[in-house]
């Protein structure tokens, strides 16, 4: 391998502030970098059967996977894009522009030593072996198609714990994975969820066995280093009965001039009283278009919680749910989406009830700023046969400047006269006299729209686990720093 | 000691003059009064000083230690020394007082330089002890669902630690009874010193039985038009307002 040609595109103020590591590094000025790299595993420009094939035969997969992937490829292709209902914005992304795998290798390292230089390098810039010596259970760093590290600590592993990448989770766990693979997000869910079926690579298997509670959280980062590169990990988290787990997950991508596509899709199984939360808190570059699918099954008397932050892309469409499928199931999803200039958010959240005395919640906070859009579209279902079911669904937006958009489709179908849903909704403007009156108090324009914005999410910030929150707070600076003229 | 000069100074806004060649020094340990009637311009003299991107200065100077501030955005003139006590101050809602006014002073640092936290507190607890203010009311957002009584002692702690050159307190006693008057009253009166210059707006007479002004300044229609000492507002508590256009009226036949 070529030694790195580091290839920095931004000027010497970024620089600077790369250097120093981010709290939890999903910090975007620190995540404009990329290395030049040649890849030993190549799928070339573009989608065809050929390509599914490499990746497949690549990756060593048992044939009903290359069947499922095939399967997937013509569903994909069958699906029209949902421009109708969306973004026309969606008929920019053009699929045979795009490269589909790139890797090393298959197989992760175990320990950062044995991680190529300028891949390490890369997560060291990001801060991630750092923030797995102090509070993390285990880390997955995925560059590009595969993971180049997997670790979690003995501690966790020694209690029957499975924290590996998607790859060896197929090829090491095959029963288990194929038992819930699929089940939560089918194939044809949507045009992207097909997409993911068929290129899938990297992301995260997890399996937490009956009753442990794995005391730390468990990290994934996601690191786009190529250009004109498609992501399309594919996570499953299993957690058995009575067991909780908390997994988190950043990503990053330099700035392009051209677009990138990360779309993932990602399927929670909670059994029996099990507690999963999943955090996500990604800053993409705005060249990139962020189309997830993200699902959970909660059974009887679990909880799935989502906290989802999504700042920076140019488009992100993503609708975390839960399906509460066993009595007395818990949903939550708090979702926090800043679209600044030339960037969509189109984000929101599902609840699916399935079964009586289920609750769902959602609390929903949007920042538009300048010509950034952001919209909130929301499912919240519950049939008439159900019983005691509850459902709460908050959703606030706040504008900062004239031109910001905002919309709600809250879309709440609640059957029956034995449940009851509760909806509230409101639309904030950061004002001319606000900014003013802060600025008289010695902050700068940017620092007063900053302390507004972190005003406004202030009540969900502080559930996050304290790394984040920080590192929340930082990006929200940095965005509003950036967007005073 | 410092100094804020304002040399005929004229403020529009949307193309409309409210303030019409307005002079007047303020040194440091002074307290000048400014009464008025009620459109006379008195807010908008005390934001435009302050940096308020809708008031036009069209002509004039405001000096502070002898350096225009005109050039100035409304943050640096507030980190030079200047402050403005709100006649309706902003709700920030989720940011507490203490953040924020962590956040003000953190920003009058140099960059890298980190706010000391206990030491902040500890100033921040014995400032509100000095205005005789709860504990409790530094963790609530800032003026979200204050009382105007609540909104003014908001506004005077900020004062208090912020440590202005000049302060331009908009009808601080607007919005008060009694009890709270008094008690804002008298932590403006702590804070009276050598170091601090105000300039009190004020439209009724009874503020001024609790701070004594060293000046007193009639305002009408966009300029001073009468000066004279504490004696000056007990007669405009007397007479009126009428009896100045009056005065004014003949003058000018
Ligand atoms: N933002 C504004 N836009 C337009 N006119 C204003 C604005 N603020 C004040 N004015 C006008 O300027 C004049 C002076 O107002 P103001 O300075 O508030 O007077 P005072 O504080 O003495 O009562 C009034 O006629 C008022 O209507
Ligand atoms: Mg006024």
């Amino acid at each position: 391998m070529k030694p790195p040609t580091e290839t920095d595109l931004l000027p010497d103020s970024a620089e600077a502030a790369a250097v120093e590591n981010p709290a939890v590094g999903i910090d975007q000025s620190a995540g404009n970098f990329s290395y030049n790299m040649e890849y030993a595993f190549d799928a070339g420009t573009g989608l065809s059967e050929d390509t599914i094939r490499y990746i497949s035969s690549v990756k060593k997969e048992a044939p009903w996977i290359l069947e499922f992937r095939l399967k997937a490829l013509k569903k994909f292709l069958s699906m029209p894009m949902p421009t109708h209902w969306a973004t026309k914005d969606l008929e920019n992304i053009d699929f045979q522009k795009i490269r589909y795998y790139l890797s090393q290798g298959q197989k992760p390292k175990r320990t950062w030593d044995e991680v190529p230089d300028d891949i390490k390098k890369t997560f060291e810039r990001l801060g991630i072996p750092e923030q797995e010596r102090k509070f993390l259970a285990g880390v997955e760093a995925q560059f590009d198609s595969e993971a180049a590290y997997s670790n979690i600590k003995e501690i966790v592993s020694k209690q029957g714990v499975i924290f590996v990448n998607s790859t060896e989770g197929l090829r090491e766990h095959p029963e288990l994975f194929k038992k819930f693979f699929g089940k939560v997000i089918p194939t044809g869910d949507n045009k992207f969820s097909a997409l993911n079926s068929a290129v899938f690579s990297g992301g995260s298997f997890i399996y937490v066995p009956p009753g442990v509670k794995v005391a730390q959280p468990l990290q994934a980062y996601f690191r786009i280093n190529a250009e004109n590169f498609g992501q399309f990990e594919r996570t499953l988290i299993i957690a058995d009965e009575g067991s909780e787990v908390v997994y988190m997950e950043g990503c990053t991508a330099p700035k392009f001039s051209t677009s990138t596509l990360h779309s993932a899709v990602v399927e929670l199984v909670a059994l029996k009283g099990a507690k999963i939360q999943y955090i996500t808190v990604q800053n993409w570059a705005n060249n990139v278009f962020n189309l997830v699918t993200k699902r959970g099954i909660a059974h009887e008397d679990a909880e799935i919680k989502w906290i989802d932050c999504n700042i920076g892309s140019r488009l992100t469409m993503k609708y975390p749910g839960v399906v509460l499928k066993g009595e007395r199931a818990r949903g939550e999803v708090i979702s926090i989406a800043l679209a600044n200039d030339g960037q969509h958010q189109d984000t929101g959240a599902k609840m699916i009830h399935a079964a009586n005395n289920t609750t769902s919640n959602i609390v929903a906070k949007s920042i538009s700023v300048g010509q950034g859009r952001s919209t909130y579209r929301g499912v919240v279902h519950i049939p008439k046969h159900l019983k005691g079911c509850k459902n709460n669904t908050e959703c606030d937006a706040l504008l900062i400047n004239t031109n910001s958009r905002t919309d709600t489709y809250p879309a709440i179908s609640v059957r029956g006269d034995k449940n009851s849903t509760q909806h509230e909704a409101s639309v904030s403007k950061v004002s001319e006299d606000m900014i003013f009156y802060m600025q008289q108090r010695g902050l700068t324009e940017g620092q007063a729209m900053s302390l507004a914005v972190n005003g406004f999410i202030n009540d969900l910030a502080r559930q996050f686990p304290m790394e984040y929150s920080v590192e929340l707070k930082r990006l929200i600076d940095l965005e509003m720093e950036g967007s005073v003229g | 000691m410092s100094q804020l000069e304002i040399k005929n100074l004229h403020v529009s806004i949307a193309d409309k003059e409210i303030v019409k060649g307005l002079s007047l020094t303020i040194k440091g340990g002074e307290v000048h009064a400014i009464m008025g009637p009620n459109g006379t311009g008195k807010s908008t003299l005390s934001k435009a000083i302050a940096g308020h991107p809708d008031y036009t200065i069209t002509s004039g100077e405001v000096l502070l230690d002898g350096v225009s501030i005109l050039e100035k955005e409304a943050d640096e003139r507030a980190r030079a020394g200047i402050f403005l006590a709100f006649q309706y101050p902003s709700e920030i809602p989720g940011v507490s007082i203490a953040n924020f006014l962590r956040a003000a002073l953190q920003a009058r640092l140099a960059d890298g330089e980190e706010i000391d936290a206990s030491g902040y507190y500890k100033r921040l607890y014995a400032k509100m002890d000095l205005l005789k203010i709860d504990r409790k009311f530094t963790s609530r957002a800032v003026n979200d669902g204050f009382s105007g009584g609540e909104k003014k002692r908001c506004e005077i702690l900020q004062m208090a630690m912020l440590e202005p050159k000049v302060a331009l307190m908009d009808e601080t006693d607007s919005g008060l009874d009694i009890d709270a008057l008094r008690i804002v009253a008298d932590g403006v009166n702590t804070m009276r010193s050598p170091e601090l210059g105000v300039l009190l707006i004020t439209h009724y007479q009874r503020l001024l039985d609790y701070i004594v002004p060293d000046y007193v300044h009639v305002m009408y229609d966009g300029r001073i038009v009468k000066s004279g000492d504490k004696t000056l507002a007990h007669e405009l508590e007397a007479k009126g307002y009428d009896w100045i256009k009056k005065e004014l009226a003949n003058a000018k036949a």
